[in-house]
Formats: structure tokens, C-alpha cells, sequence
């Protein structure tokens, strides 16, 4: 937290210093390199954070979020609210401004029509829009007038700074993209690359997973931005390798996602041509116990569903006692370095939204031994392993192939088996883990294991949806084809009935006590999920890069029109 | 030799359909899904409809024919509209990679530039370094150059481009500072400078792949220089006063290259399909990056296309060496 309130201060004295004095274009070229390459320039058709990224350069919302996770403007006027008359009573409807005299960068007005568009060509369920959450509750948008934007919601929307807020929901330019709803969007491979937008830059050259060319738009609405004439993102190669041109080599000005190991880490930074910068979100590292037995012996069909509870890990006593086994700052100092510290919460931040738990931070072995002990796992025929009623207190703990995960795969097992813990590991590579086939049986969803560790976050600061998904309705089954969230099988009528409320909640203070709450009951209170690792994204810039402000709930690039070049 | 050239040219089709078949089973049977790097706050619901709209959850033989029809009729139409603005095509659907949403040919003739002209001139000069110090290690064996040779070419063949490459970016680019580590794709090379440029950015991919080419082929020739210099006719041949030159470099150079040329030959292919380990170090971004940025993400049209281009590659290749055989070496005929 010091570290981040000392970098946010020191980028507020950088950005405001120059702002009398800049001129579009003064500072020549921008060099950014990302270790996954950019596809395609449209968030609406990937999902991956390095697309959502470069397209934030040209494309933009009706307003994003700070590092704060504070709502800012960014085509709209201001932020509709209650007080304001922007948001009606009732809240089914958000009406957007947008600011006046807008242009695209091929020069032709900003209007209503292209948000109408824009949600028309989201919701269309042909088009495969990867976006399609944003879009969520949407009855109908329509333009009130050319500046005008309606939003309106199947129901109350409590959270209604969903649609056309922050960089997975840009707005596109209409006459570009007309041709392109529906089942034709994936065809449209010009528009999906070279978008016209509003943002400080346009696409000037794109490769396929190698670069992107860019050059400062013309038409940007602050004559001033940006201060950059071109840019251009270089992809490709590894983590290691992007730090290094920055850090080491000084050849580009920015890396995003340059997560290395912490020794690494200083090593570079003691070269002495760039920094590190943190940027701490909702992503965490954790351990899901599964609630339900995954045994091999039962009938395929059967495994894994709430037909048959977990033999260990339904006893609380036994899921404490594994999580207060870890030492959680060895886990971040091992793993992450700057990048990461320890946590017991689920939802981490921002920090009005978090629960004060902190009562996992420090092990205790001797408790958690203790804990065993009363739940009747003793070690009694002398071989090490605790059992009970004959059965062997094993667990098999399953992740992703990761240098990371792997590292600590082997120290919690180290800790498990001190406890007395038998302890199998399992690692899968995370295109099968993560890839959700129903007919593969190492998906996390399946979760063919007792224990799984993997990491997850909200894409929102406000977490309604992601603590929706440990409602009991979404568990996989094989009825559903394992599709779901809730992947612990956890399944906790009150929990359930308190999400509903905080759906219909709509004073803030009310939803983040109730978020706490929610929380609070799948970790501490029932230690369904053993929080590790509250994960920031690393990133490096060089020290001739001003302007810099690493945001974790918008794009990183979500000011790169403020960036500048220290002279 | 035309016979047989002819009858080995339609022997292939049926194989590389065989193979073109076998690959896109064993691509579409790997696990893996092409949504895998979508963040998991996507639900599924959106996944599935994702998925659809990629086409992807068609039956594995509908896929497989129309991916057929879209390679040796859809996609070759393209190529006559570019060349003679004809209409063939009719604007029928390209084989259209999942990850970018981009015709993968148009991505494959991005990356064909760089992936020929950095592993090209690898090889070019992996080759150019092997000859001499093969040729003069057998001439000399047992030399302290014979036994320098056989180190440079242990080093070669026994260090991994990932060490070797890593350690060249450090000493050349992080000490030194002499050579960037990332290249340029969008380079063009119009004066001086810019070809300069063009040749520091290559310095450092070409020297990691050059040693270990040079390791391979050096060891080739020294061999096979080594099977010939005890051959009657190089007797025979000192024996009537030739010069030792003449005797090295015409007769037995001359018959040493027989085997190597083929190796050579062999070793085109490789060319065309990139060096992914290489290239993904030195962003590159050539084929062999292509190839396995798409198995990352799953992209199945991509690397069936690619993994099918090098069966076409492979096949193609060795044919020509065959024929390169029999045109080096009088002896063999196959009629």
C-alpha cells in the first residue's frame, strides 16, 4: 500500500508539471512491448487482456475508472447519477451525455446513433461478442437526441456503470462497423484491426501477433495530447525478455506484464533505466476445497456432485487446519516479490469493499495440528500420515503447469506433510485446466481433486457478479455440461438469500457491508476457499516515461494521452 | 528420371492428403479449447455463444472438408484474384484464424519475410561457416584445428538456443550494447543506415542459430571428407603428381558433397517453418512464433494450415534432394 500511495505521488507531481507547456506530437515515439502479442484491436471479439489493452489506445468508453477505481469521463460529459438526475429513481434507466463537438478520427462527428450501435452489435447473440456480460440487462438503448445516450434495464440496476464503461466496452464508429453484426463480425478483419476511434492514437499498421503501428489522432479532443507523435506496440517473446528491453537494454518505454521472479526482479532494477510498477486488483491466488467427493471409485457422472460429500474435506476442523498450516508471506516472497502480498479474502479491494479478515496471515502449526487431533485424525498405525476409522487422511491437490504454481505446489505440501497430511500433486496445462472441455476430466470445473489452486478475480470493483457465482445454482453438474462458476459445489442457503439482497441494495455503504459479509462466509467462516496471494500486475517503465498512473480496474493504458517524455 | 519424378509427384498426392488428414485429427483430438486465455469472469454462456460464432462446435469431418474445399480451392482462387484481379473467389469464406479473426494466409505472408531472411541467412551462414571448417578438419585430422572443430561443433550440437541465445542478449546487448534484442518486423530497409539497422537487428538471432547449424553440418562434412580421403582414386590421383589442392578440393571435395548436399537440401524446410524457440526470443514473430502462439491458444485453422504447409514443405524437399542425388551422382539413376 506505501509503495503504491508513493508511486501514485509521485506520478501526480510528474503529470501536472509539464501540462502548461505540452504540444501534440513533441516526443517523438512511445515503444511499448507486451509478451503476448496483440490479435485483433477490438475487445468486443477477445478476451485477452493484451487485445483490451492496445485497443484502450483507440477506442474508448463514455467513462472508465482511475487507479482509485473511481468513475471518470472519458466521452461523456460527467457521471450520470441520482443527484444529478442522470440515473432515474427507479434505476432502470442511465442517461449518458456526451461531451460536445466529438470526432472521430477519420474526422466525422461522435453521435448517440454509435453507442446505439455499439450495444446492438454486442447483444446480437450471432455475433460470438466476448463482452456480452456488459451488455447484461440491457431492455434497450436509444438515442434521445444526437448526444444523448438511454440506457434502459430489464429491472433496478443498482450497479448500472456497466454498458459503454471502462475499456471491455468502447464504443465503435457505426459507418465502420455497419456490415459487421452478427455472424459477420469475426469476417470483418479490417475494421477488427484498424478501428477508428476517439482515443489519443489510431492504427495506423497491424500485424497479426507481431505490432502495431499507431500515430497521434488528429482529432483528439484535448489539442494539447498526446504528447507522443507515434507509438507502437512490439509483442512477443516471454515476461523475462520485455523487462529486460526496458529495464536492462532501454530500448522500449514500457512492458506490460512483466511478472519474473523477485530476484530478477531487483537485478533489473538495479540497472538503474527503469521501474517496476504495481497494480493491485481484485486477482487472487487461492486453494478451492471441493465440498464433494471426487473419488475415482464412484460411477463417472457421480464424481464430483453433491450426491456424495467430501470423506475429509466436509469437516471444517480439517479445511481450518490446512489453511492455518501455510505461511502465506513465504508463498509472496518466493513467488511474487513486489507483485504480490498475503491475503485472506476473496475480494481483496478496493478497500472499501474489503473485509478486515486477517485472522489466516500467521501460521500456526500447532494449531492446526490441534485441530486434527479433535477431529479425530490421529496418526495411529506410526507411519506419519494421519487416519481415521482406517482411511488415510490423502489429499490430491491439483493447478496449472507454472513455475509459480509449482514452487507453491512443493511448499504447501511441505507444510501439509509436517501436519500429517498426505499429500499427491497434480499439475495440468492450462489450456486443458482452464479450457472447460465437458469431455476432459481435468478442467477446473470438474474438479477431479480435493484441493485446486488457480486464481480469479472481478473484471468490476463492485463484485455482485463474481460473488454470484458461489451461489448454489452454479455449481457444475454433468446435467449442465460442468459449466459454472461455483466450482466448490459450495452450496449455502444464506449465502444465496444475502446475494439476492445485494442485488436489490442500492446504498453503497449497504452493498459493501453486504459484500464483506458474502466474503467473509466463503473464506473465514466456512474456509471453502483459502485465500494465498492477493496478485498485482507488474509492470515496467522507463525512467524517460512520465505521466505513468498503473491502473488495476481499467486498461493500464487507460491515460496514455497524459504519458510524456522526461527531458 | 522424368518417370520417376512424375510417379513420385502423384505418389504424393494421396500422402499428403493422408497427412493433412491425420494432422487436423490429432489437432482437433489435443485437449485444449480456443477460449482458454478468455478471463473466467466470461460466463459460460457467453463462452458457448463464442464458440459458436467461431464455427468450432461444427463435427470434426464437417470441419475437416470444409477446411479442405477452403485450402485447395478457396484459398488458391484468392491468390489468382491477386494476381490477375480475376473473380474466382466470389468472396467465399477464407480459412479465417480463431485467435486473430484474420485469413491465416494473410498472417503467413506477413511472417514469411522475416522467418526467410533471419533463419535463411542463419543457415545461409551456418552453412558457409561448416564447409571450410569441415573440409580442412578431415584434411588435418587429429589437428589442434580438427580437435577446435570438434569442440566448436559439441558446443553447437549440446547447447540449447534458449542458453545460448539468452547468453549472446546479455553480453552483446546488456554489457555491450551493441545489438538490439527485440527486432523491428516494420523495418524497411531504404538507405544505409536502415540497412545497418537491419543487419544489427539480425546479428543477434542469426549468430544463435548460425552455431547451431554450422555444429550440424560441420560434423557432415568432416565425415563424410574423411570416408573419401582414403579412397583408392585420391591414391591414385597423388600418385600421378597432382597438386594436393586439386586432389582436396576437386576429387574429393567434389564426392564429399554428395551425402551433404542432400542434408542440406533436407534442411530447407526447417527454413520455412521457423525456429520457434529462437524466434520467440528475439520477437522475431516469423512462422515458428506463429505456430506456437496458435497451439498456445488453440487456434486449430492456424496450425492445421502451418503443420500442413510443412508436410507439403517436406514432402517437396525431399524429392528435390532425391533428384539432386542422381544428377551429383552419375551412378544413381532410377529409371
Amino acid at each position: 500500500m506505501k509503495l503504491k500511495s508513493a508511486l501514485l505521488g509521485a506520478v501526480c507531481v510528474f503529470a501536472f508539471a509539464p501540462a502548461a507547456f505540452a504540444e501534440r506530437g513533441a516526443d517523438g515515439e512511445l515503444k511499448l512491448t507486451f509478451p503476448q502479442a496483440v490479435s485483433i484491436m477490438t475487445p468486443y471479439l477477445s478476451g485477452g487482456t493484451k487485445d483490451i489493452y492496445a485497443a484502450s489506445m483507440v477506442l474508448e468508453p463514455l467513462a472508465g475508472l482511475d487507479p482509485q477505481g473511481v468513475l471518470v469521463p472519458k466521452l461523456a460529459a460527467e457521471i450520470p447519477t441520482l443527484e444529478n438526475g442522470g440515473i432515474s429513481a427507479d434505476l432502470t434507466t442511465i442517461t449518458w451525455k456526451l461531451q460536445p463537438g466529438l470526432l472521430w478520427s477519420d474526422g466525422t462527428p461522435v453521435t448517440a446513433d454509435d453507442a446505439v450501435f455499439t450495444a446492438a452489435y454486442c447483444m446480437d447473440p450471432a455475433g460470438g461478442c466476448a463482452q456480452a456480460t456488459k451488455y447484461e440487462g440491457v431492455a434497450s438503448v436509444e438515442a434521445v437526441d444526437a448526444t444523448t445516450i438511454k440506457v434502459t434495464f430489464t429491472g433496478p440496476k443498482p450497479n448500472p456503470y456497466t454498458a459503454f464503461v471502462g475499456a471491455l466496452a468502447p464504443i465503435l464508429q457505426k459507418a465502420q462497423f455497419a456490415n459487421c453484426l452478427g455472424a459477420a463480425a469475426p469476417t470483418c478483419t479490417d475494421a477488427n484491426n484498424m478501428p477508428i476511434g476517439t482515443g489519443p492514437f489510431m492504427v495506423t499498421g497491424f500485424t497479426v501477433n507481431d505490432t502495431v503501428s499507431l500515430t497521434a489522432n488528429p482529432n483528439y479532443r484535448d489539442p494539447a495530447k498526446p504528447a507522443f507523435a507515434t507509438a507502437v506496440i512490439k509483442g512477443g517473446g516471454d515476461a523475462e525478455g520485455s523487462a529486460r528491453a526496458v529495464m536492462e537494454t532501454g530500448e522500449f518505454d514500457y512492458a506490460w506484464n512483466t511478472q519474473i521472479p523477485p530476484d530478477s526482479q531487483t537485478a533489473m532494477t538495479a540497472a538503474g533505466k527503469g521501474q517496476f510498477v504495481v497494480a493491485f486488483g481484485t486477482l487472487v491466488e487461492r486453494v478451492e476445497m471441493n465440498t464433494t467427493n471426487p473419488s475415482p471409485d464412484l460411477p463417472e457422472g457421480e464424481r464430483s456432485t453433491a450426491k456424495h460429500p467430501h470423506p475429509i474435506l466436509s469437516d471444517i476442523k480439517v479445511r481450518t487446519a490446512l489453511s492455518k498450516a501455510i505461511d502465506r508471506s513465504i508463498l509472496v516472497e518466493v513467488g511474487y516479490g513486489a507483485g504480490g502480498k498475503p491475503t485472506c479474502n476473496v475480494i481483496p479491494g478496493p478497500d472499501a469493499w474489503a473485509s478486515d479478515n486477517t485472522g489466516c496471515l500467521t501460521q500456526d502449526m500447532p494449531g492446526a495440528m490441534a485441530l486434527l487431533d479433535e477431529a479425530g485424525w490421529k496418526d495411529s498405525d506410526g507411519d506419519g500420515i494421519r487416519d481415521k476409522d482406517g482411511k488415510k487422511l490423502s489429499i490430491l491437490y491439483q493447478t496449472t503447469v507454472n513455475p509459480i504454481r509449482q514452487d507453491f505446489q512443493a511448499l504447501i505440501k511441505d507444510w501439509w506433510t509436517e501436519l500429517g497430511v498426505e499429500v499427491e500433486l497434480k499439475a495440468i496445462d492450462p489450456g486443458v485446466f482452464f479450457g472447460g472441455d465437458p469431455g476432459s476430466p481435468d478442467t477446473f470445473q470438474k474438479f477431479y481433486a480435493d484441493v485446486e489452486m488457480y486464481a480469479n478475480n472481478s473484471d468490476n470493483p463492485d463484485p455482485e457478479t463474481y460473488l454470484g457465482q458461489y451461489q448454489c445454482k452454479n455449481a457444475p453438474t454433468p446435467e449442465n455440461g460442468w459449466q459454472g462458476e461455483n466450482i466448490n459445489r459450495f452450496c449455502d442457503p444464506a449465502y444465496d438469500a444475502l446475494h439476492a439482497e445485494l442485488t436489490k441494495t442500492t446504498d453503497i455503504a449497504a452493498r459493501q457491508e453486504i459484500a464483506k459479509k458474502l466474503n467473509d462466509m466463503v473464506t473465514k467462516d466456512s474456509m471453502t476457499v483459502i485465500p494465498l496471494v492477493h496478485r498485482g500486475t507488474l509492470s515496467a517503465h522507463s525512467l524517460t516515461l512520465g505521466g505513468v498512473a498503473i491502473n488495476a480496474w481499467d486498461s493500464e493504458l487507460w491515460n496514455v494521452a497524459d504519458w510524456f517524455r522526461v527531458k | 528420371m522424368l518417370t520417376f519424378t512424375l510417379r513420385r509427384l502423384l505418389v504424393a498426392i494421396p500422402t499428403l492428403l493422408f497427412i493433412s488428414l491425420v494432422i487436423f485429427l490429432l489437432v482437433d483430438l489435443a485437449p485444449g479449447s480456443p477460449l482458454s486465455d478468455i478471463p473466467l469472469t466470461v460466463p459460460p454462456d457467453v463462452r458457448q455463444r463464442m464458440i459458436e460464432a467461431l464455427g468450432a462446435d461444427q463435427p470434426v469431418f464437417v470441419r475437416y472438408v470444409l477446411w479442405l474445399r477452403q485450402f485447395f480451392w478457396v484459398e488458391p482462387a484468392y491468390l489468382l484474384d491477386g494476381w490477375f484481379g480475376t473473380n474466382l473467389a466470389n468472396g467465399e469464406q477464407r480459412i479465417l484464424s480463431w485467435q486473430a479473426r484474420s485469413p491465416v494466409f494473410t498472417i503467413i505472408g506477413e511472417r514469411i519475410p522475416q522467418t526467410l531472411i533471419v533463419i535463411g541467412t542463419a543457415y545461409l551462414v551456418g552453412v558457409l561457416i561448416a564447409l571450410p571448417i569441415g573440409i580442412y578438419s578431415a584434411y588435418r585430422q587429429y589437428s589442434a584445428f580438427d580437435q577446435f572443430g570438434t569442440l566448436f561443433a559439441m558446443i553447437g550440437f549440446s547447447v540449447p538456443t534458449f542458453f545460448s541465445g539468452t547468453l549472446f542478449i546479455i553480453i552483446f546487448a546488456v554489457w555491450l550494447g551493441w545489438f538490439p534484442t527485440k527486432y523491428d518486423t516494420q523495418l524497411e530497409v531504404t538507405d544505409w543506415a536502415s540497412f545497418v539497422e537491419q543487419l544489427r537487428q539480425m546479428a543477434l538471432p542469426v549468430m544463435t542459430l548460425g552455431l547451431a547449424n554450422a555444429a550440424v553440418i560441420s560434423r557432415y562434412m568432416r565425415s563424410s571428407m574423411l570416408d573419401n580421403m582414403t579412397q583408392d582414386y585420391v591414391r591414385t590421383a597423388r600418385a600421378k603428381g597432382m597438386t594436393e589442392r586439386t586432389v582436396v578440393l576437386k576429387h574429393v571435395l567434389r564426392n564429399s558433397m554428395i551425402p551433404v548436399v542432400t542434408v542440406i537440401a533436407l534442411g530447407i524446410p526447417s527454413i520455412f517453418g521457423g525456429a520457434i524457440i529462437t524466434e520467440n526470443l528475439f520477437g522475431v514473430n516469423g512462422i515458428g512464433a506463429a505456430l506456437i502462439g496458435a497451439i498456445h491458444a488453440s487456434d486449430l485453422p492456424m496450425v492445421q494450415t502451418l503443420a500442413f504447409i510443412f508436410a507439403v514443405l517436406i514432402v517437396t524437399f525431399n524429392l528435390i534432394a532425391d533428384i539432386l542425388y542422381g544428377l551429383l551422382d552419375p551412378r544413381i539413376r532410377y529409371d
